[in-house]
């Protein structure tokens, strides 16, 4: 029978972790805005600009410069 | 007048916001537009790489008709104002919040919380959508709190500021209940598992030191709850106890420590293994309708007093220097500078300018005021063109409108009206302690051994929580069902209010009438476009509201002479407009002999002596508003108090039919006098109204719903907020509220039921703790689907 007291404990470990889990999440204000992080993970980060102002194709990824001569 | 007919789906809708779009085009590539400020926005996104924005979501922006004052916000560069609005700040970064109210969509989300390609020195923007603030982290050294709120305002995202804002904490965001909720939840389910062990003991399955472990383990579990969790309900008795209230949590609390001391002695003396799973579920049940019933919503605000719509500065002028000067700083004296559109902060005396002043927000008067210099403004209302300057004369703590507010009648809280749960539950109580008493001498008298065990579980098996549970959920629910059609209700103990009411008083403008444009229309011998024009013209020269209306109707000639113009206050004007002499005007200025009485305001016509007829401005009623008024008088009492004056009263008389009061020119405080004396005659009143002009009324009623064009608008504080276009769902809507005291009272019947089948084992002291296991969360889950189906169907369109 020792072995259910053993999962016994486990069980209840498991059980507090979660609502440790459900408090801070409560507190973190997770349950406020059910909108924003639902929309904001769809949003689409572009690449950053790979043509310069001058409008030439640039294959330099390291390149600061706005204005290149290809 | 002709009115031009546009055959769907031909017009032109600007790229930005989705407004129809004039005649003339404004273009940019193949978009159009509705006006500059739109495709300025447009532009400066497109810069910026930003066009994502209108992919997102088809026409995300607003209207830029309305151009913004270019030094709106220079206030903010003033240290002090800054200081109370930035809630941190160190030597690199400033973190502020703004309200934004036209934030509605994913388009919104994404455009602010890019703000940064805009402004460099925008660190990070986290919008909170169910709130609509922007919290912005911005660098200080590279950008500044106005340059930020003026980047909003380019792209149609303009903080709104008010003087709310100032200095005050805002209040937290309660979670309290959430966290006893969650540990009486994992308690509740963990003592659930434990105790199965003891259920199945008497087949067999007992181990003896298990079930011993099993006892302590569930005792040390039910510590939380009884400790923590419930302290809901012994704070609620103890607080009614105090105040000589019986109320509903009293019985209940009795309950609790009566399971709590039996369940305990039991597991020390060996015994039994007590009810802790009975107790913790009571109390898990009864904290979820608790926080479904105190579900708040987040997005409106039931609490605005004047602060909220006055601006947080105002323009001060200081030897011929425009000082930005926040509005508790402003002293008697003071010349204060009023732009073009903006609210009149102080009560003062007009010095310079035009002022056009519409009051509708104080008085509820439908037409704008013309005062010259000389006069007294009051603060409240709103310059409607051109800037203006003014002494003032008050403080702005002093004056008129916000010393409605400090009315006695309105500071003291009003006692609230104990809701028949607590009558209930006090019979309910006085029953349970009859029956307790009863078995006690029966038991005294046969087998004193049996007292306790059976007079305990008399107790806890008749504890009232599935009266309290029926009566949350239901609540909870039917303030869904309401918000679902747009009605939002402040909390719970609105609904039985809403459902007693016996007189409804409704405000006249913006209630009834939309706030929409009034309609003009001309009757008498018809007019040869010439003649039209010349009236037009010469309404031109005058800036009375009427006039306006007037030309707006006939148009103008502008390169008609206009000579000897003359204006007559509170009579009319009359002139050379060409060939013909004109006066427009009432019957007495224009020596018109046939008057007529309409239902809105008469301007007669006169061409060269001679009467040719006459306009009428009325005032649209919302659709539907008429049928619902010869609905209502059926079943209620109805008043009309209106700021307005009683042109109208002939009209209004005959829809609200004979019996309705109907009171003209009423000034906000004779509208809370008179709901006062209706409820010195024993009414219960419900009071409708929109502006600030009703906000006393709204407050003294026994329940005031302020009525909103959309949810994003300000109401004056009440207890519901109501959108306009639901105004005709009203009857449905207290039909609901009377639905909810009817389902409670069901359900309370059933879970009735369920307590004479536990009574019957209780009052024999043979109650198992399967039984109790068994009959407990029965009952709960059936009384909560039961509310739930009923309100459902009750509430069903």
């Amino acid at each position: 029978m020792s072995v259910i007291m053993i999962l016994l404990g486990a069980s209840l470990l498991v059980a507090i972790f979660f609502l440790a889990a459900f408090i801070w999440s409560v507190k973190n204000g997770q349950f406020e805005d059910d909108f924003s992080p639902a929309h904001r993970i769809l949003f689409e980060v572009k690449p950053a600009e790979t043509t310069c102002k001058s409008g030439h194709a640039c294959t330099n990824k390291n390149c600061k410069s706005r204005i290149c001569k290809p | 007048m002709a009115i031009i007919s546009v055959a769907p789906g031909t017009q032109l809708r600007c790229a930005h916001c989705g407004e129809d779009c004039p005649d003339h085009k404004i273009l940019l590539g193949d978009k159009p537009f509705c006006c500059e400020g739109c495709k300025l926005v447009y532009e400066l996104l497109n810069e910026n790489d930003l066009c994502d924005y209108y992919t997102l979501n088809s026409n995300p922006g607003q209207s830029q008709r309305l151009p913004v004052r270019k030094d709106k916000f220079a206030f903010l560069d003033d240290q002090n104002i800054r200081q109370q609005l930035i809630h941190f700040h160190d030597d690199t970064q400033t973190h502020v919040t703004f309200y934004i109210p036209h934030i509605h969509c994913s388009s919104c989300l994404w455009l602010l919380e890019n703000l940064h390609r805009l402004d460099s020195g925008v660190q990070r923007v986290t919008v909170n959508f169910a709130k609509k603030e922007a919290l912005i982290i911005f660098r200080q050294q590279e950008t500044s709190l106005r340059h930020i709120a003026e980047t909003l305002t380019s792209i149609g995202y303009e903080p709104y500021i008010s003087l709310k804002d100032l200095g005050r904490e805002k209040p937290r965001i309660q979670r309290d209940l959430i966290y006893r909720l969650g540990v009486a939840g994992f308690c509740f389910a963990n003592i659930m598992l434990l105790s199965f062990p003891e259920y199945f003991s008497q087949y067999g399955y007992a181990d003896v030191k298990m079930n011993h472990v099993f006892r302590w383990l569930n005792l040390t579990l039910s510590l939380p709850v009884f400790f923590y969790s419930a302290q809901v309900f012994f704070r609620s008795a103890w607080g009614g106890l105090k105040s000589g209230f019986l109320n509903i949590d009293l019985p209940i609390v009795l309950a609790i420590i009566v399971t709590f001391v039996r369940s305990l002695t039991d597991v020390f003396t060996d015994t039994g293994a007590g009810y802790f799973d009975s107790m913790t579920g009571i109390v898990f049940f009864m904290l979820i309708g608790r926080v479904l019933q105190d579900k708040t919503y987040q997005g409106l605000s039931f609490d605005r007093d004047y602060t909220a719509y006055f601006p947080i500065a105002v323009s001060v002028l200081k030897n011929g220097q425009e000082v930005p000067t926040a509005l508790p700083d402003i002293r008697i004296n003071d010349t204060l500078l009023i732009h073009h559109q903006e609210l009149i902060p102080a009560d003062g005396i007009l010095v310079k300018g035009n002022a056009i002043i519409d009051y509708s927000f104080v008085t509820g008067e439908a037409v704008p005021v013309h005062k010259t210099a000389g006069e007294i403004v009051y603060a409240g209302g709103k310059q409607l063109e051109g800037n203006i300057e003014i002494l003032s004369i008050k403080e702005v703590a002093q004056s008129y409108l916000t010393s409605l507010w400090n009315r006695q009648e309105l500071r003291t809280p009003q006692e609230e009206q104990p809701s028949f749960i607590h009558l209930l539950s006090r019979y309910f109580t006085w029953v349970v302690l009859a029956i307790a008493i009863i078995t006690a001498t029966y038991w005294w008298a046969h087998d004193p051994a049996r007292i306790w065990p059976a007079v305990t579980a008399v107790l806890i098996i008749a504890c009232p929580c599935a009266l309290l549970l029926a009566s949350t959920f239901t609540n909870g629910h039917i303030l869904r069902i309401l918000s679902r059609r747009r009605l939002y209700l402040r909390n719970a103990a609105a609904i039985e209010r809403l459902a007693d009411i016996d007189h409804i008083v409704f405000d006249k403008t913006g209630t009834l009438t939309g706030k929409a444009a009034a309609s003009i229309s001309y009757h008498g011998m018809p007019l040869t476009m010439e003649k039209l024009r010349a009236i037009g013209s010469l309404a031109a020269q005058s800036t009375h509201p009427l006039s306006k209306m007037i030309v707006a109707f006939c148009g103008k000639d502008d390169n008609l002479p206009i000579r000897n113009f003359r204006s007559v206050q509170a009579s009319g004007i009359s002139g050379w407009a060409q060939y013909y002499f004109i006066q427009l005007g009432n019957a007495a200025f224009t020596e018109t002999t046939k008057t007529i009485s309409t239902d809105g305001s008469t301007v007669y016509i006169s061409i060269d002596g001679r009467q040719t007829g006459y306009f009428i401005v009325r005032h649209h009623y919302r659709e539907g508003v008429v049928a619902l008024l010869e609905h209502l008088q059926k079943k209620y009492a109805l008043s009309l108090l209106s700021g307005d004056n009683d042109a109208e009263s002939n009209y209004l008389q005959k829809v609200m039919g004979p019996a309705a009061t109907l009171r003209f020119t009423q000034q906000p405080a004779d509208k809370l006098g008179y709901i006062l004396s209706l409820q010195k005659q024993g009414q219960r009143v419900l009071m409708i109204g929109d502006g600030l002009n009703d906000a006393g009324a709204l407050k003294q009623s026994d329940i005031g719903i302020s009525l909103t064009e959309n949810s994003n608008n300000f109401t004056p504080a009440s207890d519901g907020i109501l959108e306009a276009d639901q105004l005709t769902q009203l009857p449905r809507f207290i039909r609901t509220c009377k639905n909810n005291k009817r389902i409670i009272v069901i359900t309370f019947i059933i879970s009735l039921l369920y307590n004479f089948i536990g009574l019957f084992f209780a009052v024999q002291g043979i109650l198992s703790p399967l039984t109790a296991a068994i009959l407990m969360p029965a009952s709960s889950i059936s009384i909560v689907l039961l509310t739930y189906g009923l309100s459902e169907w009750m509430g069903r369109p």
